[in-house]
């Protein structure tokens, strides 16, 4: 008799909850890379820009909100130079609701080809957080011409805590991944969370410092706003670079726990939701 | 048992819900959600029925398959036959993980790839080099494995001059081909291969059975191949299964297979043709019934060409007919109203004596000489010549009838399809 051992393959209706292959992950590699090669690629074929667009929109974006937050609203910006505030909350941001949005899209846009073909189906986001980590980096650099420009005229004195920037890297995209991994395996079957995302994403950007310094919210609303773990990624960001902001160890720790439950949580439906969803979606 | 054993089913079943997903069914959620806290079965699944798309469903929830169990030894070819909706597709599905079964198991030895379509996942945009990378990916390959095979993918689809072009400017085609190549040079341990290969133009359907044929030649690759056409499952597959409203009725030999599928189709294939009102004729003799039958005189509507078959065709008269005049024909009409073989009584010399009121002719045919299709036949009975007085009764389109393509030329390949005649002859070359 072959003992269960024997086989490559096993295929039962239910799974464990955290059973996900990595080691299959590892042996797609490939096709990540391939999935990546084809988002950047793809994205601005036939365009006479090109991949300029990918300043376009931060730069565009930017002197809106200098012409509207700054000169209009006149919110201030703890005098740090607007320019230099707005785009940096704008690139943050940007990473994060690429990574939510795309990875929430993961089931509903790739019903097709889920269909047809089986390959471990945690490829596709991973494959959309690498992509966009890629567009992050080339804003980055936008941002760093931006940053150079004010550092020489001493309107900002960054602090050590750069080093912590691939930390907070990480923390924005686990934590867009995981976000999106509980929204796409919901909307396979309850279809209403995709309205809710259209607008979510929108409202959070207003709940979170990007385009003020949470120093300009009174304080019986700070606790409030301290629950949102995107909050200490941003402030962190501005005090590392830009030597103003709230930079509090703790609440770093919190985003990272939030973030790692998110992400547990977030594996745990998908991997459910990946075997059947073909029957709902 | 042996160690041979490529994938072994246990016990699959899968369930369906029927009608809207959607409306009502957090509540549903909800209601099994509480069945499993307190440990009760899921209180949807006792009420499944068998999948049977023909009866009105009592219940909200089908059983596409239910308790299937086989094992596939390695190198086999295994065939998987059924009608529409048998729940064919749904196994393919289960076993290339597109989906997880309701209850049971599947295992497995080896990678396993399908190709339920060809051509996934490519882009537009992205030129050949890079769509052939992409999708050999998505199909399993790693990028070395790809690469090692590259050149051949390339002669294979024949499209050396385009391999930087974005394949949005391919036509459907060549895309198709593409598609194609990458998947013929996939090298996995079990292959499943959909009816879907059949689609395309002739060279392609050559190049796409020549490929299985090869495949299946090796003695190394699991296939399972699920095909209408009982043609290629005879010739490709040396085992079978049958599926039945989800359920596994037959499991043996091809050719045993091939014949259980044809004997046992429950539609109606004998044709009542009493009410027909459509007809010409005097109505002293009236076609009452048609009806087709098989070698093992069963009544069938698939025949396979090549194997002999007879028609019964039933009449009622009231005598009133000069009989050594009495005409019968019988003609068969392809899809496209193309008359394409006929039978008649005048010119075959046959002639008939002592007429009762009831009765039947019989047509036999030692060996059914036309290609795989679907036809048409026209039933004619006249007294004394065609003309419109000497009508007795004329009846178009009274019974339609399916040919498989079969082994006619019994060379063990199955002709091709298309309505056209398959006379017997030989062809040999002479030097002068």
């Amino acid at each position: 008799m072959n003992k269960d051992e024997d086989w490559d393959i096993i295929l039962k209706p239910k799974r464990n909850l955290l059973d996900i292959n990595l080691k299959q992950i590892y042996q797609y590699r490939d096709l990540l890379f391939l999935f990546v090669k084809r988002d950047i690629i793809t994205t601005y074929k036939q365009t006479i820009l090109g991949p300029i667009w990918f300043f376009v929109q931060p730069i565009l974006t930017m002197v809106i909100y200098v012409f509207i937050f700054g000169k209009v609203a006149k919110i201030s910006t703890d005098d740090i130079p607007q320019p230099l505030f707005y785009i940096s909350g704008i690139i943050m941001w940007n990473y994060f609701s690429s990574c939510f949005s795309l990875t929430a899209n993961t089931f509903t846009g790739n019903a097709g080809i889920f269909g047809k073909v089986f390959f471990p189906r945690l490829i596709v986001p991973l494959s959309q957080i690498t992509s966009n980590l890629i567009k992050f980096c080339i804003q980055f650099i936008l941002f760093l011409i931006v940053f150079f420009y004010y550092l020489n005229s001493n309107a900002i004195t960054p602090s050590y805590l750069i080093v912590l920037l691939p930390v907070l890297i990480l923390i924005i995209a686990v934590l867009g991944l995981g976000l999106g991994l509980i929204f796409s395996s919901l909307t396979t079957k309850y279809k209403d969370l995709k309205f809710l995302m259209q607008f979510g994403i929108q409202l959070l950007m207003y709940a979170t410092p990007v385009i003020y310094p949470l120093s300009t919210i009174p304080a019986q609303y700070q606790f409030w706003f301290k629950l949102n773990p995107l909050t200490h990624v941003i402030e962190t960001f501005k005090t590392a670079f830009l030597g103003s902001g709230q930079f509090s160890l703790t609440g770093l720790l919190y985003s990272c726990i939030f973030t790692t439950f998110t992400l547990i949580i977030g594996v745990i439906i998908f991997n459910k939701t990946e075997q059947n969803f073909m029957d709902t979606v | 048992m042996s160690n041979n054993t490529a994938i072994k089913i246990e016990n699959l079943s899968k369930m369906y819900r029927l009608g809207q997903i959607g409306t009502g069914s957090l509540g549903q959620d909800l209601n099994r959600f509480y069945a499993k806290l307190r440990g009760k079965e899921d209180p949807y699944s006792i009420i499944g029925q068998t999948n049977d798309r023909t009866s009105e469903a009592e219940s909200d929830f089908v059983w596409a398959l239910k308790g299937i169990n086989f094992e596939v030894k390695q190198g086999e070819v295994l065939g998987v036959i059924g009608k529409n909706g048998a729940g064919k597709s749904t196994l393919l599905k289960l076993i290339s993980q597109i989906t997880a079964p309701t209850t049971g198991a599947i295992k497995a030895k080896g990678r396993i790839a399908s190709l339920l379509e060809v051509g996934t996942g490519m882009h537009p945009e992205m030129t050949a080099r890079e769509n052939i990378f992409l999708n050999g990916a998505i199909l399993g390959m790693t990028k070395k494995e790809i690469k090692a095979k590259f050149d051949e993918i390339i002669d294979f689809a024949g499209c050396q001059m385009y391999i930087e072009t974005p394949i949005k400017r391919f036509s459907s085609g060549m895309r198709v081909r593409l598609g194609f190549a990458v998947a013929a040079f996939l090298e996995p341990e079990i292959l499943i291969v959909d009816e879907v290969l059949a689609v395309g133009d002739a060279e392609f359907q050559k190049k796409a059975i020549g490929k299985m044929k090869e495949v299946s030649n090796g003695g190394e690759r699991t296939v399972l191949f699920v095909s209408h056409n009982m043609g290629s499952i005879k010739t490709l597959c040396n085992r079978a299964i049958v599926l039945e409203h989800g359920k596994l009725v037959y499991d043996g030999t091809a050719e045993d297979g091939v014949s259980y599928y044809l004997n046992n189709q429950n539609n109606a294939s004998e044709k009542n043709l009493l009410q027909r009102t459509d007809r010409i004729g005097n109505g002293k003799l009236k076609f009452t019934g048609i009806k087709m039958l098989n070698k093992k005189n069963k009544s069938v509507n698939e025949i396979i060409a090549g194997d002999p078959v007879k028609f019964n065709i039933d009449y009622k008269t009231n005598c009133d007919i000069d009989v050594n005049k009495l005409l019968f024909g019988i003609t068969f009409w392809d899809q496209h109203e193309n008359k394409i073989l006929g039978y008649s009584t005048d010119e075959m010399g046959i002639t008939f004596s002592n007429l009762k009121n009831e009765g039947y002719f019989t047509l036999n045919i030692p060996c059914f000489g036309l290609r795989g299709g679907t036809y048409n036949i026209k039933l004619i009975a006249t007294v004394g010549g065609t003309k419109m007085e000497n009508m007795l009764d004329n009846i178009e389109n009274a019974y339609s009838m399916t040919v498989l393509p079969g082994d006619f030329w019994q060379t063990g390949k199955a002709n091709r399809s298309g309505n056209m005649a398959l006379l017997k002859g030989s062809i040999s070359q002479h030097n002068e």
